[in-house]
């Protein structure tokens, strides 16, 4: 009975995969994230592995708890039981000082688009000519030079999500959230931003990513987390999971199905 | 009696005759009154700030109270600060009693309740936006509240020269704790009301007009700082 206990409370579905690397110890790790709001399970016994130098997407339909879950990875609301480790040790200041999160809304100051690249790099304490050279390089990446001093509200929605990306790079972070990046946004917008989060991947970031667009997923995904109603419904790597779910839950989604059953039920 | 158009031709004659009395009382008022409201924004807005940007205990109860202070009866607030001040009061030997300190005293009273709670509601706004992205970059609570304030920066103009209408327009408290002394303690609203009671009505009608003509200025400064800050999306 306990061993039946335990296998549903883990991740219901790992498919292996001979090409990946040999894993490495998970940069951020999750275990029994449970997260409850007004008697209402939304998140439910999680437990997620983020490698160093990987791409994790996390997808899902809508309501499964995506972007709540990022928010609790990233220390910005906390579970109700369960806990988040970074290099195995429980996450504290230092270790989100070493994150960073752009979110599907981005939230611009009401300042220049300088100021708030300037803005950043002050809080995590450059200052003088290196907080203006990061501040030319992030104008440079994001190709928002010519407004750099226009006010970062009057930006189009595309350019305010390139501006919270390179915001949130300058900043220097290993690991980068990244919820929704490109909903709504039109397909140069969406391909700027992939480009952006393709070269911070090279330089070594790992990315833990929500996205909704399948597309995005094959072109971008390591590993792939699939939520559904709060529970890992399915996870493993991106291709594999795409091309042959395991789970009823993440195959219904992909086909485009409604799926309302028990989040554990796979075939 | 003279008639109104006639009394009203005198009083615009007063005005832009530059009459000395005139420009010593509109010069005192605003002394006044700008002292009161620089000090009351120096209270107000970190007050406000903090009530709204941060969660503590009482925290409800520190808004109601802000909220409800806003509504301060000013002749009640006169009294307080004319028993705090006259020789009896506590701070009877600093003889501030009729003198402008007094009246600067008791407007602030009345004005650092309405800048506080203002900036509260106009913080809290603000900082519901950026709560998330604050906390993601690892703001500090100190830089936290000065990015909030400066951000609210055009809001908080609106806010500071809320106070200053309340402020400039107020008689009930610095006639109390002024005492309404000829070159001493004699402002718009205080000299309106007397020489009104004496029937020296062009003097109090021509104050009645410039009292009408700040406000006015006051109301359109507003309207185009919103105005401003809408166009540059700063708002």
């Amino acid at each position: 009975m306990r061993e039946a206990l335990q296998t549903l409370s883990e991740p219901l579905t790992e498919v292996p995969d001979a090409s990946r690397p040999p894993l490495a110890e998970p940069l951020l790790s999750g275990r029994g994230l449970t997260l409850e709001i007004g008697g209402r399970r939304l998140l439910d016994a999680i437990d997620i592995d983020i490698r160093p130098g990987r791409r994790t997407l996390v997808m899902g339909a809508n309501g499964a708890g995506k972007s709540l879950l990022l928010r609790v990875l990233h220390g910005l609301v906390s579970p109700t039981s369960g806990h988040v480790h970074w290099r195995g040790r429980p996450l504290d200041k230092a270790a989100r000082r070493a994150q960073a999160m752009v979110f599907q809304r981005p939230v611009m100051l009401r300042r220049s688009v300088v100021a708030n690249l300037s803005f950043a790099l002050g809080v995590r304490g450059l200052r003088g000519a290196e907080r203006g050279r990061r501040i030319a390089e992030a104008l440079e990446q994001a190709r928002l030079g010519d407004l750099a001093r226009r006010p970062a509200r009057v930006l189009s929605g595309g350019e305010q999500q390139r501006l919270a990306l390179v915001r949130a790079l300058a900043c220097d972070p290993e690991l980068l959230f990244l919820d929704e990046p490109t909903a709504s946004l039109d397909p140069a917008s969406t391909q700027a931003i992939e480009r952006l989060v393709d070269d911070a991947h090279q330089r070594g970031v790992t990315i833990v990513m929500v996205t909704h667009d399948l597309g995005q997923a094959r072109r971008l995904g390591d590993d792939l987390v699939f939520l559904h109603g709060g529970r890992v419904a399915e996870t493993g790597p991106a291709q594999k999971l795409l091309d042959a779910p395991a789970s009823e839950a993440a195959r219904a989604w992909l086909e485009g199905r409604l799926y309302l059953g028990d989040p554990g039920m796979t075939t | 009696m003279k008639d109104f158009t006639s009394i009203l031709a005198e009083a615009i004659g007063l005005i832009f005759a530059g009459d000395a009395d005139l420009i010593e009382i509109i010069a005192l008022s605003l002394k006044v009154t700008l002292s009161a409201v620089v000090i009351a924004c120096l209270i107000g807005l970190p007050l406000g700030a903090a009530v709204g940007a941060f969660r503590f205990p009482g925290r409800t109860l520190v808004t109601i109270l802000l909220n409800s202070l806003m509504g301060l009866p000013p002749v009640v607030v006169g009294l307080v600060v004319y028993l705090a001040l006259s020789n009896a009061g506590p701070l009877g030997p600093l003889q501030l009693l009729y003198t402008p300190t007094a009246m600067v005293i008791a407007q602030t009273i009345l004005v650092t309740p309405i800048v506080a709670a203002l900036t509260r509601q106009v913080i809290e706004d603000l900082d519901t936006e950026y709560s998330e992205q604050f906390r993601s970059l690892g703001v500090g609570p100190l830089e936290r509240m000065k990015a909030l304030l400066w951000d609210a920066r055009y809001s908080l103009l609106t806010v500071a020269l809320a106070g200053f209408g309340r402020a400039v327009a107020e008689v009930g408290a610095v006639i109390i704790v002024g005492g309404n002394i000829n070159h001493v303690t004699r402002v718009m609203t205080t000299t309106i009301a007397l020489e009104t009671s004496k029937g020296n009505l062009e003097l109090a009608l021509a104050l009645g007009v410039v009292l009408l003509v700040i406000a006015v200025m006051v109301n359109a400064a507003v309207m185009g700082l919103r105005a401003s800050a809408v166009r540059s999306a700063y708002a």
